[in-house]
C-alpha cells in the first residue's frame, strides 16, 4: 500500500518540477541578483585597485600626494585605452556632478604625456583635482560594498566628512513617492472594494441567466489587453474628451471649466480602479456564492431587518472574500507601473515609475535594486501586519 | 481537478505525434532565426524612421544587397548595455542621441571606427573637416541636426499670435496650457533664455547651483498649465486636438504635420534648441563587416542630405548644406523648414550633449522631485 502511494507522490513532485525550475531561473534567480546588486558594487574598485589603495592612507582633507596623482593617472590612462574609463567615469559622477568630464578630459589630456609632476599636470587640466570633494568622490564610488543605493533610496545623503545626513528638500523624492504609492493603493483598494461589493452580491445572487451576464460584463474588459483599457481612459478622459463633452453639452460645466481628468491623479485612480476592479469582484463573487441565501432568511424570520441580517449575518461571511479581493488589489496596485506612466502626467506618478527611470534611462542599476529592495520590504510588512489582523488562514478565494 | 488519472494519460503514438510537431515548429523557429541575411537597425518609429528607411535602408540594399530589418525604440543605452554585457548582440546598428552616443562610445558599448574611414565630401575634403564641429566621436559620425521648438495652432490663437520665448512663459499674455517634454534638457535652457539670459552663457549659468534654481524658479511660473510629453509624436496630436495651446515639439514632427496633413501649425523657431543624432555600431555584433558597410554609406553626404527630402532635419556635414532641396513627395522647398536656415536661427542654442552627460542624472532626479510636488 506504502510504495504506490510514494510512487504516485513522487510522480506529483516530478510534475512540479518544470514550474520548480521556471520560478527559480525567472523569479528567484533575478531577485537574488537585484538584492546583490543594491549593495555590491565592483566596477570602480576592479578598475582603480592601486589608487583606492593610495587614498587608503590619505586624511580625507588636504590634497593627495605626487604619489597618489601618478597612480590614478596611470590607472586612468590604462583604462582609456580599454575603452573602460567611461563606466568607471559615470560612477564617481553620481557622487559628484561634474566628474564625468573632468576623468574623462584628464585621461585624454594625459594619454602621451610624462610630465615632470603629475600632480600639477592634472590640476593645470582641472583645478578639481585640488579640492579634496573630487578624491573623496573617487574613494567612494570605490567601497566595493555600499550603502549608498539604499540611503539615496530613503532620501538621505553623506556629508564630507560621512555623516548620514538628509537630502537637500529639492532632491528628496522616493519617501514622499513611496508614501504616495502606498496612499493611492489604499485608496484604489476602497474604492474598488466599495465598488466591487455590490457588484459581486448581485451577481452571487441573481438568476443563473442574468448572473451569467453579469459575470461575462465583468470579464470581457478583464480580457481586455490593459493597454487598450488605459489609452480608451485618455480618449474619455481628455480635456477634449467624451466626459468633459458630455458635461458641457448638459450644461454642468461652461466651455473654459472643462475638468482635467487625465494625466493627474485623477486620471491614474479611475484607470487603475477599473483595470483592478475584477480582481476585486472575483474573489468577493466566489465567496459570496458558497453563502446560502437561508441564512439571511433565517435572520429575517427571527425579527432582524434587512441591515441587522446584513451586519450580523452576511457581511461576516462574506470577510474571506473581502480580505482576498483587498490584498490582491493592495498588492497589485503597489507595484503598477503601466497605467500610471501612461495617465499619470505628473502628479500620478508612482514608485515604480522611478524604478523603471533608472533602470532603462539613468541605467543605475543599483538604485533601481534598492529601491525595489525597500518595496519588497515594505510589502512583505505590511503583509505580515494584515495576517496578524486578518489572518491568512482565513482568507478564501472559493 | 480530481477526475481519474486516466484523464491524463496521452496515448503512445499521439505522443509521437507531439513530439514530432513540437520538433518541426522549434526547428522551424530556429531557421527562421538563422536564415535571415541582413543586419538590423534601430531607429525612432514614425515619420523619422519612415524618412531614414527611404533616404538610406533602401538604397543601401539596392547597392549591397544587404537587406536592412528596421527595428524602434525610444532612445537611451540600457537595451545595447544588456546586449553587450551578455554577448547576445542582435542590434547592429543605432541611431542614437548624440549624448548617448558619446557616453556609450566612452562605456565601450559601441565600436570605434577612424572618422578618416568616413566618406569624404564630394569636393575631397575629408569627413573630420567636413562635419561641424563637434558633430563626430570615436565611434561614427553625425547624422542630422534636429531642433525643439515650441509650435502652437493658429486656431488656437484667432487675434495675437505668440513670436518670441518669453511668450511662451507668458501665462498673462497668452492664456492656455502648454505641453513640454518631460525631462529636465531643453527645458531648463529654455526657461533661461526666457529669463533674459543670453544663448552663449546658458550652460555657463546652469553650470552654478544658483542658474539651476533660476530655470526652475522659471520653470514654476508656467507649472500649472504644462501638459508633460513623452513620445515626439504627442505634441502634433495635442496641438491638432487643442489639448494645448501651444507645445514644445521636434520640428521634423512639427512639419510633417503642416505639410502632409495640413495642419493650421506655426512654429516659432525664437530660442529653438538644436541637438543632433549619430549612428554607431553596436560593440561585438558578429555582424561587424556588414555593418561597417551600413555606417559608412550612412555617413555619405548623399544619405545624410536624402532624409531631408521627407523630414525637415538638416545634414551634420557642411557639403551637406547646398543639398537641400525640395521635399520628395510635395515639392515643398525644404530650405526654409530647417532648423539651420539661417532665419531660423536668430536666437539658437545648441545642446551641449557633453554638459548633459555630467549633470543628467542629478539633474533628472531633481526635476522628477520637481514635477512630483
Amino acid at each position: 500500500m506504502a510504495r504506490p502511494l510514494r510512487g504516485a507522490r513522487l510522480r506529483a513532485v516530478a510534475l512540479t518540477l518544470p514550474l520548480v525550475a521556471f520560478v527559480a531561473v525567472t523569479f528567484i534567480a533575478p531577485l537574488g541578483s537585484m538584492l546583490v546588486r543594491s549593495f555590491y558594487e565592483p566596477h570602480v574598485a576592479d578598475a582603480l585597485p592601486r589608487t583606492l589603495a593610495a587614498l587608503r592612507a590619505w586624511d580625507g582633507s588636504s590634497v593627495p600626494s605626487e604619489d597618489t596623482f601618478r597612480i590614478l593617472a596611470t590607472e586612468l590612462r590604462w583604462l582609456d585605452e580599454q575603452r573602460k574609463l567611461g563606466a568607471v567615469a559615470t560612477r564617481v559622477n553620481r557622487l559628484e556632478s561634474g566628474m564625468r568630464s573632468t576623468i574623462m578630459d584628464t585621461a585624454d589630456a594625459l594619454s602621451s604625456a610624462e610630465p615632470g609632476s603629475w600632480r600639477e599636470a592634472m590640476i593645470a587640466r582641472d583645478p578639481i583635482w585640488e579640492e579634496p570633494s573630487a578624491w573623496l568622490a573617487v574613494r567612494r564610488a570605490g567601497e566595493r560594498y555600499t550603502m549608498r543605493h539604499y540611503l539615496n533610496a530613503l532620501d538621505l545623503d553623506r556629508d564630507p566628512s560621512g555623516n548620514i545626513v538628509a537630502q537637500s528638500p529639492d532632491r528628496r523624492i522616493y519617501l514622499p513617492l513611496l508614501l504616495r504609492t502606498l496612499g493611492v493603493s489604499l485608496a484604489i483598494t476602497i474604492i474598488c472594494l466599495i465598488l466591487g461589493y455590490p457588484v459581486a452580491y448581485l451577481i452571487a445572487n441573481a438568476s443563473p441567466a442574468r448572473s451569467n451576464l453579469l459575470l461575462l460584463l465583468v470579464l470581457v474588459p478583464f480580457w481586455t489587453s490593459l493597454l487598450v483599457r488605459t489609452t480608451s481612459w485618455i480618449v474619455l478622459l481628455q480635456n477634449q474628451g467624451v466626459v468633459n463633452d458630455l458635461l458641457v453639452a448638459a450644461g454642468v460645466i461652461g466651455e473654459d471649466g472643462r475638468l482635467a481628468l487625465v494625466y493627474n491623479m485623477v486620471g491614474t485612480l479611475v484607470a487603475m480602479t477599473q483595470v483592478l476592479l475584477p480582481f476585486m469582484i472575483l474573489p468577493l463573487y466566489a465567496v459570496m456564492r458558497s453563502i446560502s441565501p437561508t441564512y439571511l432568511r433565517a435572520a429575517s424570520s427571527l425579527g432582524a431587518t434587512f441591515r441587522q441580517g446584513f451586519v450580523r449575518v452576511y457581511w461576516p461571511q462574506s470577510l474571506p472574500g473581502v480580505a482576498a479581493g483587498s490584498l490582491l488589489v493592495f498588492i497589485l496596485s503597489i507595484g503598477y507601473y503601466i497605467t500610471p506612466a501612461l495617465v499619470g502626467g505628473r502628479t500620478g506618478q508612482l514608485i515604480s515609475n522611478m524604478i523603471a527611470y533608472h533602470m532603462q534611462e539613468s541605467l543605475n542599476w543599483g538604485l533601481a535594486a534598492a529601491l525595489g529592495v525597500i518595496l519588497l520590504v515594505t510589502v512583505m510588512s505590511l503583509y505580515l501586519v494584515y495576517n496578524r489582523l486578518v489572518g491568512i488562514e482565513r482568507m478564501r478565494l472559493s | 481537478m480530481m477526475g481519474n488519472r486516466g484523464e491524463w494519460t496521452v496515448p503512445p503514438r499521439r505522443q509521437k505525434n507531439i513530439f514530432s510537431a513540437l520538433l518541426v515548429t522549434t526547428l522551424g523557429v530556429w531557421s527562421a532565426g538563422c536564415g535571415t541575411e541582413g543586419i538590423t537597425v534601430v531607429s525612432w518609429g514614425g515619420s523619422y524612421e519612415a524618412a531614414a528607411r527611404k533616404a538610406i535602408f533602401e538604397p543601401f540594399t539596392a547597392e549591397t544587397g544587404i537587406e536592412v530589418h528596421v527595428e524602434s525604440f525610444n532612445g537611451g543605452l540600457a537595451q545595447i548595455r544588456a546586449q553587450v554585457e551578455t554577448g547576445n548582440v542582435h542590434w547592429d546598428v543605432v541611431d542614437l542621441e548624440f549624448g548617448d552616443a558619446v557616453k556609450g562610445c566612452d562605456e565601450g558599448l559601441l565600436e570605434v571606427i577612424d572618422i578618416d574611414e568616413l566618406p569624404p565630401a564630394p569636393d575631397g575634403t575629408p569627413a573630420r573637416d567636413d562635419y561641424f564641429e563637434g558633430t563626430y566621436t570615436d565611434c561614427g559620425g553625425g547624422l542630422v541636426y534636429y531642433s525643439t521648438a515650441y509650435a502652437y495652432n493658429r486656431e488656437s490663437f484667432p487675434g495675437e499670435r505668440p513670436s518670441t520665448l518669453e511668450d511662451f512663459f507668458d501665462l498673462a499674455k497668452f492664456p492656455g496650457r502648454r505641453g513640454m517634454r518631460r525631462v529636465p534638457l531643453v527645458n531648463l535652457e529654455m526657461a533661461l533664455m526666457a529669463d533674459g539670459v543670453p544663448t552663449e552663457e546658458v550652460y555657463a549659468v546652469l553650470d552654478t547651483p544658483d542658474g539651476v534654481d533660476r530655470a526652475f524658479r522659471k520653470l514654476d511660473t508656467i507649472k500649472s498649465e504644462v501638459v508633460w510629453w513623452e513620445a515626439g509624436a504627442q505634441p502634433p496630436q495635442m496641438l491638432a486636438d487643442q489639448e494645448v495651446a501651444m507645445s514644445t515639439a521636434y520640428n521634423g514632427r512639427i512639419f510633417n504635420a503642416q505639410i502632409l496633413e495640413g495642419q493650421p501649425f506655426t512654429i516659432v523657431w525664437d530660442g529653438q534648441v538644436l541637438d543632433y543624432g549619430q549612428t554607431a555600431i553596436v560593440a561585438g555584433t558578429p555582424r561587424l563587416e556588414a555593418a561597417r558597410q551600413f555606417l559608412i554609406f550612412a555617413s555619405r553626404v548623399d544619405s545624410i542630405a536624402a532624409i531631408g527630402r521627407y523630414i525637415a532635419y538638416s545634414p551634420t556635414r557642411r557639403s551637406g548644406m547646398s543639398l537641400i532641396g525640395t521635399h520628395a513627395e510635395t515639392g515643398v522647398d525644404m530650405r526654409p523648414h530647417m532648423p539651420s536656415a539661417p532665419e531660423n536661427l536668430t536666437r539658437a542654442l545648441r545642446n551641449d550633449p557633453v554638459w548633459w552627460t555630467n549633470h543628467a542624472e542629478e539633474l533628472t532626479e531633481r526635476f522628477s522631485a520637481w514635477l512630483a510636488r
